[in-house]
């Protein structure tokens, strides 16, 4: 076969629903769409942990500190499926992890703000991960077979770490007047960076056709965007929660929330390294891996010690 | 892939890792992880894999010593199958009344 009949071919695969397999031939900019995107997405698995760490000490009660463990070792998990997924396309972990650590790649603009109380775990639980599920489910139908089975592994495992969060909140909107002032705060603070999530407009988000017409994408940043939306306003209303959005409508035709403008400066502002948490999550990351060099090497220098012995006892 | 470095602190060997969901179900893929050895790989892949009790049994297996068929040579690979359709029972026909009974047995 020649190029064109190869990409036919893979084109009819896709638009079969077919998926594609690492040893499958597929062109080189698929390739290279996947591996950016795929990789960004571990990178902001790994990253995220870090704002919500930064509360495992100061959990209110011993019920909030396990699961709150428990949520920031499933997102280790979910940066490691997607890394083994990146992987199958050919290119080494361990260059993936020094382009994060030297500042060249790219993670969601979500974690470069603060978590300025208890009730930001809440509402990253609730409504951060709550839109990356949005995101998420559509990437479990992806055109990539290893992306998409990660996908259908993390999906599961996020539906806890959306409703540990949806009860926080709800527990402090039904709280004292204080606590419920808190997280409408924390709301107010992460509402605009949450919509930002799902990247630019469509009309100018580039990368989107090829993504959608290759399957990678299924749904274009505004379709994902709204579907939060609609769903997040249901969920806010009923706990007595106000979105910051003073232009915020229910259009009765459309049947869909429609929101007031983003501040796009703002998110390219973060994109570019800018964020009020991008020079401190880098530090914290370095940190964490440097620190974490002798118990990588002692690992490695004992499986040669055992290797040796057993290559000497036969 | 360049799994195989000698100098300290790089990337350990990868492991592809197959998990058991319960006693007599067959092992399947689950994924795959780096570890510096053995021992290292079994529990690494119990921490990613299953921390929710998705598995009763896991192998790891050196990622280099998986060999696949080819996707490209998939057609005359499997060939030897395609043109050999008495090997199903929809092949065979039997009378019909021996059918009505196999059914109502069951």
């Amino acid at each position: 076969m020649d190029e064109k009949q190869k990409l036919e071919h893979f084109q009819h695969k896709i638009d079969n629903g077919e998926k594609i397999e690492p040893k499958d031939w597929m062109p080189d900019r698929y390739r290279k769409q996947l591996i950016r995107m795929m990789s960004q997405h571990a990178h902001s698995e790994i990253v995220g942990m870090l704002p919500e760490g930064n509360w495992i000490t100061r959990a209110p009660s011993l019920k909030r500190k396990l699961t709150l463990l428990a949520k920031v070792q499933d997102e280790a998990g979910h940066g490691l499926y997607i890394y083994s997924g990146t992987e199958t396309l050919g290119v080494c972990r361990k260059d993936l992890i020094d382009q994060l650590l030297e500042g060249k790649a790219k993670y969601s603009s979500i974690f470069n703000y603060p978590t300025l109380s208890w009730a930001d775990i809440g509402i990253i639980g609730w409504l951060v991960d709550g839109a990356a599920i949005v995101n998420q489910t559509m990437l479990a139908r992806t055109s990539y077979g290893p992306y998409s089975r990660a996908m259908v592994r993390i999906c599961k495992e996020e539906s806890f770490h959306k409703k540990q969060g949806h009860e926080i909140v709800a527990k402090m909107a039904d709280g004292t007047p204080e606590q419920q002032k808190m997280v409408q705060d924390a709301l107010n603070r992460w509402w605009w960076p949450t919509l930002m999530m799902f990247g630019p407009h469509d009309s100018d988000s580039p990368n989107s056709a090829e993504l959608m017409q290759w399957g990678i994408k299924l749904k274009s940043n505004d379709e994902l965007r709204q579907s939060c939306i609609d769903r997040t306003v249901a969920e806010a209303h009923a706990m007595g929660l106000e979105i910051p959005d003073p232009d915020l409508e229910f259009n009765v035709e459309t049947e869909h929330w429609e929101h007031g403008d983003i501040d796009w400066d703002e998110f390219w502002n973060v994109i570019k390294g800018n964020g009020p948490m991008n020079h401190e999550r880098m530090k914290a990351r370095r940190k964490a891996h440097d620190d974490g060099r002798w118990v990588r090497e002692a690992a490695e220098a004992y499986a040669r010690k055992k290797k040796l012995r057993s290559e000497k006892a036969s | 892939m360049k799994n195989d470095h000698s100098t300290d602190d790089t990337q350990w060997p990868l492991w592809e890792v197959f998990t058991q969901k319960k006693s007599g179900a067959p092992h399947e893929h689950a994924g795959n992880l780096h570890a510096a050895d053995a021992e290292m790989a079994l529990q690494n892949a119990r921490d990613v894999y299953t921390r929710r009790n998705e598995a009763v049994n896991i192998w790891v297996v050196p990622s280099k010593h998986i060999v696949a068929s080819s996707p490209e040579d998939a057609g005359p690979f499997f060939d030897p199958a395609n043109d050999k359709i008495y090997r199903h029972p929809q092949f065979y026909e039997v009378p019909r009344a021996v059918k009505k009974r196999a059914r109502s047995r069951t």
